[in-house]
């Protein structure tokens, strides 16, 4: 949190409210008054909703856990960028000496077919889930644990793989993307276990059945712009997206059922 | 057949579908494009090409090749372009913007891409259709379709429209050259960048060559 002397700047906020998921839903002009510049935008948004409180206002409903980077919950597009302007930064470690005093910022939802709002900011990202639950796994034995390191991994196939597994879950690929295409977010779970020995028994119908559960889902087809990376806030490659093509006509092609 | 159906079918598949049909037009109009360049020097080279061209049984192949990869490339685009839309019924107050922008050209895919099928008929209608003059060299009578060109790049308005549309295809060019490698799985951090490059300069030989030959027929044969 901002220490107590640090700048303070006062911002327009047209921020996005919606009561339900059938609400239509408006834009709703709110002012974030005396916001220390060190706080993180969800910390901007804490003090906004403090007051709101406090005045008997409904606070704004958003998404936020683990506030550092790594748990994928944090959404919002954030003056047309999802998590904000910056690269490589997830709205939790966006922080609000980024903007200048007087400043309106204009705060959505993530859109998408697949993404409905559920309240205000939040969003029902479970279709995430089910394309992770059609395929996004290995399968292990039960018992005792095997001996670490005993599958040898070499070095440049294991870091390939981190990259890809950096992925987050965050959805800001979607939210990104012109077409609202979950490439990016399926490609890199594909591509993290399709390096590893681990992820071989299952590679060619993982492939199948993730982008058959994200097609089922209501996301839209790539278009190859690559917004998707440009606001990943884990930088995930594009390079996965292309892999993940090639990886399915293999699939398709030598699929025998 | 069931399942290779479905894989034509799936976004992967369409969009791969895409990839190629468009690969085949790039390979088109870059022949196309080489030809043109005989306009400026000789009447006699250019319909003696054209002659050779149209009289060559292939043609019938290659005619046909390029219209059902068209309408392949075309119904397709349409047909993604609007599921793409229904992906997001609701749009954004602002869009992506700064550093996280996405080249303008690669969004806009249907605009050009629609510009270039109504220039399509409007280039056919004017030249493959348009009025039969006829010449005879070495004894062959052949069709004077320099003649015709020369008729129609000296009409300033049409040049200008010509060359917007030709800007379109440069557009359209420069994002899906790059995009079709990637969508059939050709990327690697080493020679992608090459190959988007390739595609940049590519696109901008096509472009030019396309207009260089209507403008140098406006500034010398114009009246």
């Amino acid at each position: 949190m901002a220490s107590a002397n640090s700048k303070k700047i006062n911002l327009k906020l047209k921020v996005w409210r919606q009561k339900t998921r059938e609400d239509a839903g408006r834009f709703e002009e709110i002012s974030a008054q005396e916001i220390p510049v060190d706080a993180s935008f969800l910390e901007m948004m804490d003090i906004v909703n403090n007051r709101l409180i406090k005045e008997g206002r409904d606070p704004i409903a958003f998404d936020h856990d683990c506030r550092e980077g790594i748990c994928g919950s944090c959404s919002m597009v954030i003056n047309g960028n999802p998590h904000g302007p910056e690269r490589g930064t997830a709205t939790c470690q966006l922080h609000m000496r980024k903007f200048h005093d007087a400043q309106e910022i204009v705060v959505e939802p993530f859109r998408a077919t697949a993404f409905p709002v559920i309240k205000d900011l939040s969003v029902d990202r479970t279709a995430f889930d089910r394309i992770i639950a059609a395929g996004g796994y290995v399968s292990v034995n039960t018992g005792n644990a095997p001996d670490a390191n005993a599958l040898p991994v070499p070095k440049e196939k294991a870091d390939d793989a981190f990259n890809s597994a950096t992925c987050i879950g965050c959805g800001a690929c979607v939210a990104a993307c012109a077409n609202s295409s979950a490439m990016l977010f399926v490609s890199a779970k594909v591509n993290h276990l399709a390096v590893l020995p681990q992820g071989e028994p299952e590679r060619e119908r993982r492939v199948l059945r993730m982008m058959q559960t994200m097609e089922d889902s209501g996301f839209g087809n790539c278009s190859n712009t690559g917004a998707c990376s440009l606001a990943c806030p884990k930088e995930i490659s594009f390079e996965n997206i292309a892999r993940m093509n090639a990886e399915y006509m293999k699939a398709s092609i030598k699929r025998r059922d | 057949m069931q399942k290779s159906l479905s894989y034509l079918s799936s976004a992967i598949g369409r969009k791969q579908l895409m990839a190629i049909t468009g690969l085949v037009w790039s390979g088109f109009v870059l022949t196309h494009m080489a030809a043109n360049l005989l306009i400026p020097f000789s009447a006699e080279l250019y319909n003696k090409y054209s002659h050779a061209l149209i009289t060559n049984p292939a043609i019938y192949l290659a005619e046909g090749l390029l219209v059902l990869t068209l309408l392949v490339h075309i119904a397709n685009g349409v047909k993604l372009t609007l599921e793409n839309r229904g992906a997001r019924p609701q749009k954004y107050a602002m869009g992506t913007n700064g550093s996280k922008a996405p080249r303008f050209q690669s969004t806009w895919m249907i605009f050009h891409g629609s510009l270039l099928a109504v220039f399509l008929i409007w280039h056919l209608l004017t030249f493959k259709f348009g009025t039969d003059y006829q010449i005879v060299y070495d004894g062959v009578q052949m069709r004077d379709l320099h003649r015709l060109v020369i008729e129609i790049f000296a009409q300033p308005a049409y040049v200008i429209g010509y060359a917007l549309c030709m800007v379109g295809v440069g557009l359209h060019l420069s994002h899906g050259f790059y995009s079709s490698f990637a969508t059939l799985g050709f990327y690697h951090p080493r020679y992608s960048p090459m190959i988007q490059g390739l595609g940049y300069l590519y696109s901008f030989v096509v472009a030019a060559g396309f207009i260089i030959p209507p403008l140098y027929v406006l500034m010398t044969k114009a009246n």
